[in-house]
């Protein structure tokens, strides 16, 4: 191997050792598994502060923090900011402070481990139970296709030009007939990105189980905030500072637009917004980190430092989508947009390695705790509760889980090779946190309301399953009449997540105040907290 | 009586934290308001040359949500719920004691 191959790999070697070291990571994490299924799916309820701020905080950014921000900032403007992370600032901590507290407490007192575990009991119903199951994965698998395209389609563009032998791609051809080599020849191809991050986030989740998953999240976290700041100060030391980055955009007419959010957001779009973070309350792989809490002071970091946090990842990456509007001119794929920024402006192949593996680490930290939940909830909501808690042992359930994660990520990595360039991460993501955020009155419902009732909920969240789902086949998956464009789908200018919710809420009231209360056992089972303040 | 508490380092308990809470919820609502910035919204002013200005308002808006919480969690924090779920629970249905899950309830 020659100097100069080995140099052009070198971003890729990076990559690669971090692979790596994920992976020894969920080796070593499985070193100080106790051998029960509690210890894997809730690492026995031991995480203090730091590591629940960590793992929650990584759980939560996802390719969609990263790319998708960056892509959208493109094409949107700086408007994407008070839409998605100032909003999730405030919202994302006081749902954690009303709602995850709430639940920790209720999870520990009683044994839960699952989302389904709890709203069958609260609402006196296994059909509830057997119902959420495929709804939560069913909005989950966006989720995940949302990580899988964002790795593929970023380790593409950070890679171009590394392997022209091995993934040539054909010349473009230009309007006037001439021809141009095509920007991402070269590149590793998003088939085999995803697959390869797939393939190493389902080996240290086998392995170390949550545990593992929780002290890769942290890892990742580290790693992905610092390379953000990394990637920042390169990208804008190489456009000439960040006055000169300002500039430009201000000059440029694609640009300078993005600088100010009118044509780009409407007014009740922004205001509509405020729902899509109600979603964390929903969020199966969520609820488990919040069990694996030691303690209700272990959220006190949590609440607190998430907002902060949210400003640190996602304002260099709304700066880098608008440089980037200066850089290229309209026309970039926006899921490409960080890629190309980073594979084109850092010309240190070690730093390019190191940017490209703390993007696969936002996308990772996320990957895991979903792989995690599902096979969680599969193990406990449907196997256990068909066949009962002694048909398996714990060795044997952890087997199911497994096997069921490899189903799911099956699956899901073929609709990313389906949809990777039709689906906008971005947009992809927000769908994906509206099912979500349709489920909250449920669970809101659930903590708060004594009234609520079985058939409330079971009809709420039927309703919500239906409205998303015709909802988003009508803006991602049918097919658009030629000159419609890839603008978000919006109802008298709300987002759809007003209408799903709205309509998920009022059904809820409805049928809940038309149907029969619950038990008085059940109540008391769930609602003897003590008044604040007081003894219990 | 929260001044005191401050300066004395104990945690406000009872009444304390419930007019904590409160205030708490008044901060919440005065963000929630705040975040619909019209005043910059077609302003492309760049702070120092480098913030656009409604990116800038936002990002200090995140860092307010910050504080907000941080106050939540020294005068509003639920406390009694911590001694609530170290008792033991009357075990759910669908509870497990080591793994997880429970037989179908007929």
């Amino acid at each position: 191997m020659t100097g100069e191959t080995a140099a052009s790999l070198l971003p890729v070697i990076v990559i690669a050792g971090y692979l790596g070291l994920l992976a020894v990571l969920g080796l070593v994490s499985s070193r100080f598994f106790k051998g029960t299924s509690a210890d894997y799916f809730v690492v026995s309820r031991s995480v203090g502060p730091f590591l629940l701020l960590m793992s929650i905080f990584g759980t939560t950014m996802t390719g969609f923090a990263m790319v998708g921000s960056t892509g959208k900032a493109y094409t949107s403007g700086i408007g994407v900011y008070g839409l998605m992370a100032s909003w999730s600032g405030l919202i994302h901590s006081a749902v954690f402070f009303v709602i995850g507290i709430r639940l920790w407490a209720i999870g520990k007192r009683h044994g839960y481990v699952t989302q389904c575990q709890f709203f069958r009991d609260r609402f006196e119903s296994p059909a509830l139970g057997y119902l959420l199951f495929p709804v939560l994965v069913l909005l989950v698998i966006p989720y995940l296709l949302v990580g899988v395209i964002a790795a593929g389609k970023f380790l593409h563009s950070t890679t171009a030009g590394i392997f022209p032998g091995a993934f040539p791609m054909p010349d473009l051809v230009l309007a006037d007939g001439t021809t141009r080599p095509h920007p991402l020849s070269g590149g590793v191809p998003p088939w085999l990105g995803g697959l390869v991050v797939c393939g190493v986030v389902l080996f240290y989740v086998f392995f170390g189980g949550m545990r593992g998953a929780v002290w890769a999240n942290t890892f990742q976290t580290i790693i992905f905030l610092a390379s953000g700041v990394i990637a920042f100060s390169l990208i804008a030391s190489r456009l000439g500072g960040l006055s000169e980055a300002g500039r430009m955009v201000a000059a440029s007419e694609f640009g300078g637009a993005r600088l100010a959010r009118e044509g780009m957001v409407g007014h009740v779009q922004f205001l509509s917004y405020c729902l899509v973070p109600l979603s964390v309350g929903m969020f199966p792989h969520l609820f488990q980190h919040w069990l694996t809490a030691k303690s209700a002071k272990s959220f006190r970091l949590t609440v607190v430092a998430h907002p902060i946090f949210i400003m640190l990842l996602w304002v260099p990456c709304i700066l880098i989508g608008l440089w980037a509007t200066a850089q290229f001119g309209p026309g970039l794929n926006p899921n490409a947009v960080l890629g190309r920024m980073v594979g084109e402006l850092v010309h240190s192949p070690i730093l390019t390695g190191l940017v490209g593996a703390g993007v696969l680490a936002a996308i990772m930290s996320s990957l895991d705790s979903q792989f995690m939940c599902l096979g969680t909830m599969f193990t406990n909501d449907i196997v256990v509760r068909r066949f009962g808690k002694h048909r398996f042992n714990d060795r044997e359930k952890i087997l199911l889980a497994r096997g069921f994660i490899l189903f799911v990520v099956a699956v899901t990595y073929l609709l990313a090779l389906y949809l990777k360039d039709s689906a906008h991460v971005f947009d992809l993501g927000v769908w994906c946190f509206s099912g979500f955020a349709a489920l909250f009155p449920l669970v809101w419902a659930a903590v708060y309301w004594r009234r609520a009732t079985r058939a409330g909920a079971i009809a709420s969240l039927l309703t919500a399953v239906i409205v998303w789902g015709v909802l988003f086949y009508r803006d991602i998956l049918a097919v658009k009449p030629p000159g419609t464009g890839d603008e978000e789908l919006l109802i008298a200018g709300m987002m759809p997540v007003t209408f799903i919710f709205a309509a998920a809420a009022v059904v809820l009231v409805v049928v809940s105040w038309a149907t029969r209360a619950p038990r008085r056992e059940t109540i008391e089972q769930f609602f003897d907290l003590p008044a604040q303040g007081k003894a219990p | 009586m929260a001044g005191r508490e401050l300066a004395t380092g104990s945690r406000p308990t009872g009444a304390g934290i419930g007019s904590g809470r409160r205030w708490i919820w008044v901060g919440f609502v005065v963000l929630f308001v705040a975040h619909h910035d019209f005043w910059w919204w077609d302003d492309r002013t760049l702070v120092w040359g480098v913030l656009p200005i409604g990116l800038a308002y936002h990002a200090a808006f995140s860092v307010a949500a910050g504080l907000l919480w941080a106050l939540a969690s020294r005068y509003a924090w639920p406390t009694h719920i911590e001694e609530w779920a170290d008792q033991p629970g009357r075990g759910g249905a669908s509870a497990e004691a080591g793994a997880g899950g429970g037989e179908e309830r007929s």
